[in-house]
């Protein structure tokens, strides 16, 4: 990798950032009397470019109405809209049916279906207390609270896989963590904190063997690789839309279509149900059975042009895109006196998340600073708190890329926090 | 935001380290990872000492220092007046302008006020005052001159 000019123009792999970023009008505004914004908390959530603004607005301005409900022409358009939006997202991730995706409201939605799923069904699937369920110390809360309720709830035994010192899931022990009594294997695909991507093969390998479901938490994969949920050879794989340049409110739960059909629906209401009595009810086909009451109508069909411009683009390019910012980000970090990256050091097996420590001055103040040159980051735990414990850090700031990154604001960011240890220094 | 009398609180901070008292608490502010160990010793009703250790930014740990400096030796009536306008001004969103009387009354804690206009923030100022709230009831709730921690 070169990374010598400032302006990073010589590195491969690059999009055309100048062209995308005119898709993103609001990488335009300036904060705080005119700094020009350097939008860098991607992982928290992505920008929306103009085409999906339309769509939100078009939908609104010219086919609002209730889907699967009326014959009127607003209806039918609508439902068509919404179901074209399940079909694209079903291409995006490889989904062998478009029937394996359901639509929840984001992921934390979509991990709490399965975990809700599972404590509610049936043998094979029921989780009780003679069962255990595996997780890892890499996760966000949402893929480890579910687990706790639901194995505060049935009895079950919580496992996880802790981590080891150079950032990565710690395997070596994987023979005693999942064993025949596991049910259930939950992880997640890129850390949001640490930016590590983990093994997927060698997990589902295992739990394959001892006949484990396994739920993948790719809400920090999806916006930035391509997803083939057959190849990744998961049961379920989870993620949100909001992060990937779509809106807030709309998440996709992806489950195996046998396990659809067996498993209970969690959430009950209209839209789910075949036949309703007062005494029971019997439940429409799968993904409708998960789908309870009005989706995020407007939400999954601007998804769905969040997917055709992700797709346009082609996630193959933005994945070497964004490997060309972080090795050229990492490279530059590494300048920076006083910093400890939290999170592997090379770009190999690693997401555009990048956490670190800028000596004793605390991330909130490190964020206050940058802010006001407006340079946006996170700061805090990440909702990754036992991470932060594992590596005895009270919180990180976290730079994370997306496909409109460009050097130039990784070089803003090394400057920014230049200002900041010549602040607190 | 950053007074250059909140940094130098920041950077040379008074009263830290804890020692005898008669409450203990321990705060966190959930969001961003700030923690405070604080303890109350009362002396009747004046405030004998505020001790205090923990983690977190620069402006919850200048918050810590600036109460210590403000209500150790203060009557917990007068202490409770100091806190109560020191609430206030946090929670005003930048709209109260601190005037002659409460800056008599706060005294370096008025740099605080522009941290009210971050609304993110705001909780990171006032950690050490709901911890210190917290301990001083526990502590007059308990035999005056006891030690218990």
């Amino acid at each position: 990798m070169t990374a010598t000019s400032p302006e990073g123009r010589v590195l491969p792999g690059l999009l055309d950032t100048e062209a995308i970023r005119k898709d993103f009008p609001i990488l335009d505004r300036t904060v705080h009397d005119g700094q020009k914004l350097v939008y860098l908390d991607n992982a928290a959530t992505s920008q929306k470019p103009r085409q999906v603004l339309d769509t939100l607005a078009s939908y609104y301005e010219r086919y609002n109405a209730n889907v699967h409900r009326g014959v009127h022409t607003l209806a039918e358009e609508a439902t068509a809209a919404y179901e074209d939006a399940r079909d694209k997202i079903a291409a995006f991730i490889n989904a062998p049916s478009r029937d394996e995706v359901i639509f929840t409201k984001n992921a934390s939605e979509s991990l709490n279906l399965v975990a809700n799923m599972l404590g509610w069904a049936d043998e094979p699937y029921r989780v009780d207390r003679d069962t255990e369920i595996v997780i890892t110390e890499m996760e966000h809360h949402s893929n480890i609270v579910p687990w706790q309720l639901l194995s505060q709830r049935t009895g079950a035994t919580l496992k996880w896989f802790g981590l080891t010192d150079d950032f990565r899931l710690d395997l070596s022990d994987i023979e005693q963590v999942i064993t025949e009594k596991t049910k259930i294997v939950s992880f997640v695909l890129v850390s949001n904190i640490l930016g590590t991507v983990n093994p997927v093969e060698a997990i589902v390998r295992r739990a394959q063997e001892v006949g484990a479901l396994v739920c993948i938490d790719a809400s920090q994969a999806a916006p930035h690789m391509v997803m083939d949920v057959q190849a990744l050879g998961a049961d379920f794989v989870a993620f949100t839309g909001h992060k990937m340049l779509g809106p807030t409110g709309i998440g996709v739960l992806w489950g195996r279509q046998e396990l659809l059909e067996d498993l209970p629906p969690f959430l009950g209401g209209g839209e789910m149900i075949e036949t309703v009595s007062m005494h029971s009810s019997t439940y429409a086909p799968a993904p409708h059975k998960f789908e309870a009451g009005t989706p995020p109508i407007a939400q999954a069909i601007g998804l769905g042009t969040a997917v055709d411009y992700l797709t346009a683009i082609g996630m193959d390019k933005i994945a070497a895109h964004e490997h060309a910012i972080t090795e050229y980000a990492l490279s530059r970090l590494r300048e920076v006196p006083d910093l400890r990256l939290i999170g592997p050091v090379t770009g190999e097996d690693r997401g555009a998340a990048i956490s670190f420590t800028l000596g004793d001055i605390h991330p909130h103040d490190v964020g206050q600073v940058l802010d006001e040159q407006g340079i946006a980051v996170r700061v805090g735990h990440h909702c990754a708190r036992p991470v932060c414990l594992r590596y005895g850090i009270p919180a990180t700031t976290r730079a994370s890329f997306y496909l409109y990154s460009s050097p130039a604001e990784v070089d803003a960011l090394v400057e920014g926090l230049e200002q900041v240890r010549n602040f607190f220094g | 935001m950053y007074q250059e009398v909140i940094l130098d609180h920041y950077k040379h901070p008074h009263g830290r380290g804890l020692r005898a008292g008669q409450a203990e608490v321990h705060h966190v502010n959930p969001t961003c990872g700030d923690e405070i160990t604080l303890r109350v010793r009362m002396e009747g009703t004046v405030i004998g000492d505020v001790s205090y250790e923990g983690q977190g930014c620069s402006i919850s740990q200048a918050s810590a220092s600036v109460l210590n400096d403000l209500l150790v030796g203060k009557d917990v009536a007068e202490a409770s007046r100091i806190q109560e306008t020191f609430l206030e001004l946090m929670q005003s969103k930048g709209r109260v302008e601190p005037d002659d009387e409460m800056e008599d009354l706060l005294e370096d804690a008025v740099a605080f006020a522009g941290v009210s206009k971050y609304p993110a923030r705001v909780k990171c100022a006032l950690l050490s005052w709901m911890a210190w709230k917290d301990a001083t009831a526990q502590a007059l709730s308990t035999a005056p001159t006891e030690e218990t921690v």
